[in-house]
């Protein structure tokens, strides 16, 4: 499938704590300005694919934007993990006739239950959970930060690098006027004197919590071509579930460690005809700092134990090395499940970064480490 | 209702048959783990086949009960209700000392049937060496760690 499809339109509502729509509406919003962007009629769209935690089921969408008849629907499961593969099935699904014109979507709102399935749990519990919460590891936060103290212990990682990662995400929001944290420094001391959630992690290590909707197009290289805007190449996809993995939990391997990006990577590489060293900008999954530098070690930017220096000097950011999450990514822009990564990559192949990247040719997002996960590479036409 | 215990806490379902010898192992004071009949290969938590050989023939052993801390957290709020008084609590996962691959999540407490925020948590550091005791909660025996030695 490489460079057989391209991601032609983009479209998100305002990020919000508390918005008045519904996450239906949301949805339809969103994805009617994706395909505005595109200049691609709602009649033209024949495929969808959402997440498995997507609170608004394809009939709905379909009957409220006025899209034509579907010919391709699928869910992609694992929260976090999920939101490159939704796009990835999407352009699977182009690119093997299924369909011609794909919608792949994300709708969110943080009050819903949906959002939150940790707060949900009933009292007994019979699934995976069974092993870690009667102990009192709650929360995804807790189920992180028992791999961070793991990781800081095997390689002398520190607080301070974790910092890193939240300071950089904050100075690139801070170019973001649609950032939730736009208007709001943070510096070094603020970071370092900030409540613990789950120590190792504070406040400032947690993504936020954001009412919202992002959508992107999907359609063929061909049809790219013609279309008004600047196409983002699928170049490659992954999806990665490693043997023995277990979400969120993965302590019972032998290397927990040595997540799922080092899977998807490892398939994403090699049906690429480019390597890490290639890459101009990338997004990683941040529901948590330490994501950041388990992504930089799995997706082969450093090797292991090195994730947490290559955070050093500004190597992160804007001017640095390889500037991540431009946007100010799930920390300091928004948290939609990650899908608004996906967008900010194709916004920095289209050269419409507020954060952008001189020249940016080749564009890597990822979906959540630590959880079965997803990658796309996408590419300027070459 | 011992010191620990909230009518809120969350339990393991005991209606669960492949996990149920592992908590009937814990009523006996028994830290128990699953081993395949055909190949022995130990896996924890437990599933229906053996993902070395392919059987289905499990059968249940039990451990030393001893081990080592392999990480630690110190939780905070917020939290679901039952679990807000008692933060800040440690949780640890302990690696079994016979097989450091196989781990449990659990709390260290400072003597057997304490509450689980009854140790500070810097007190606390990877390696330390740890023996499983357990504790009753409502209808269902729980394993508690302390430090050993």
């Amino acid at each position: 499938m490489r460079d057989a499809t391209a991601i032609v339109g983009i479209g998100q509502t305002a990020f919000s704590k508390h918005h008045v729509d519904s996450e239906l509406s949301l949805a339809c919003q969103a994805i009617s300005l994706a395909l505005d962007d595109a200049g691609i009629a709602a009649s033209e769209v024949d495929g969808l694919a959402s997440s498995v935690m997507e609170p608004n089921r394809e009939v709905e969408v379909a009957r409220s934007v006025g899209l034509g008849d579907i010919t391709f629907f699928s869910q992609v499961g694992y929260g976090g993990g999920a939101a490159c593969g939704i796009v990835g099935h999407a352009a699977m699904a182009v690119a093997t006739g299924q369909c011609d014109v794909a919608v792949a979507w994300r709708a969110r709102k943080r009050a819903a239950k949906t959002s939150r399935p940790w707060a949900q749990v009933s009292q007994r519990v019979a699934d995976k959970s069974m092993w870690s919460r009667p102990f009192g590891l709650l929360r995804p936060v807790d189920e992180i930060a028992m791999l961070t103290r793991r990781y800081m212990h095997e390689y002398a990682a520190t607080r301070d690098h974790l910092a890193n990662v939240a300071l950089g995400a904050r100075r690139h929001a801070n170019l973001n006027p649609n950032a939730t944290m736009h208007d709001k420094a943070l510096t070094r001391a603020e970071y370092m004197n900030a409540r613990w959630i789950s120590e190792p992690l504070c406040l400032f290590d947690n993504c936020l919590e954001t009412d919202g909707a992002l959508a992107v197009v999907i359609t063929s290289a061909k049809r790219a071509r013609d279309l008004r805007q600047q196409p983002a190449m699928v170049h490659a996809f992954a999806q990665g579930l490693p043997q023995q993995h277990q979400t969120m939990t993965n302590y019972f391997c032998d290397d927990p460690l040595r997540g799922p990006a080092w899977t998807a990577a490892r398939k994403l590489w090699g049906t690429a005809d480019l390597g890490p060293k290639d890459v101009d900008v990338a997004q990683f999954y941040d529901a948590f700092s330490p994501l950041i530098p388990l992504s930089l070690e799995g997706y082969g930017f450093c090797d292991r134990g090195e994730g947490a220096s290559f955070t050093d000097d500004g190597q992160i950011e804007i001017g640095g090395r390889l500037p991540v999450n431009t946007s100010g990514g799930g920390m300091s822009e928004a948290y939609v499940h990650g899908f608004n990564l996906i967008l900010e990559a194709v916004r920095q192949i289209r050269g419409t970064s507020t954060c952008q990247v001189t020249n940016a040719e080749v564009s890597l997002v990822t979906s959540g480490e630590g959880v079965p996960t997803s990658a796309l590479l996408l590419t300027k036409e070459r | 209702m011992s010191a620990t215990e909230s009518p809120d806490d969350i339990l393991p379902d005991l209606d669960e048959p492949g996990s149920l010898p592992f908590w009937q192992g814990c009523a006996v004071g028994e830290l128990r783990v699953q081993r395949c009949v055909d190949c022995e290969l130990v896996t924890h938590p437990p599933r229906p086949m053996c993902p070395g050989c392919r059987s289905i023939e499990r059968e249940w052993i039990a451990t030393s009960g001893f081990g080592k801390i392999w990480s630690f957290i110190n939780v905070h709020p917020p939290l679901l209700p039952a679990y807000s008084p008692l933060a800040p609590f440690p949780v640890i996962i302990v690696e079994l000392e016979e097989n450091p691959k196989i781990r449990f999540v659990g709390n260290l407490v400072a003597a057997p049937g304490a509450p689980i925020n009854s140790v500070a948590a810097a007190s606390i550091s990877i390696g330390q060496r740890v023996r499983v005791t357990f504790e009753l909660v409502q209808d269902v025996t729980l394993p508690r760690w302390v430090l050993a030695d």
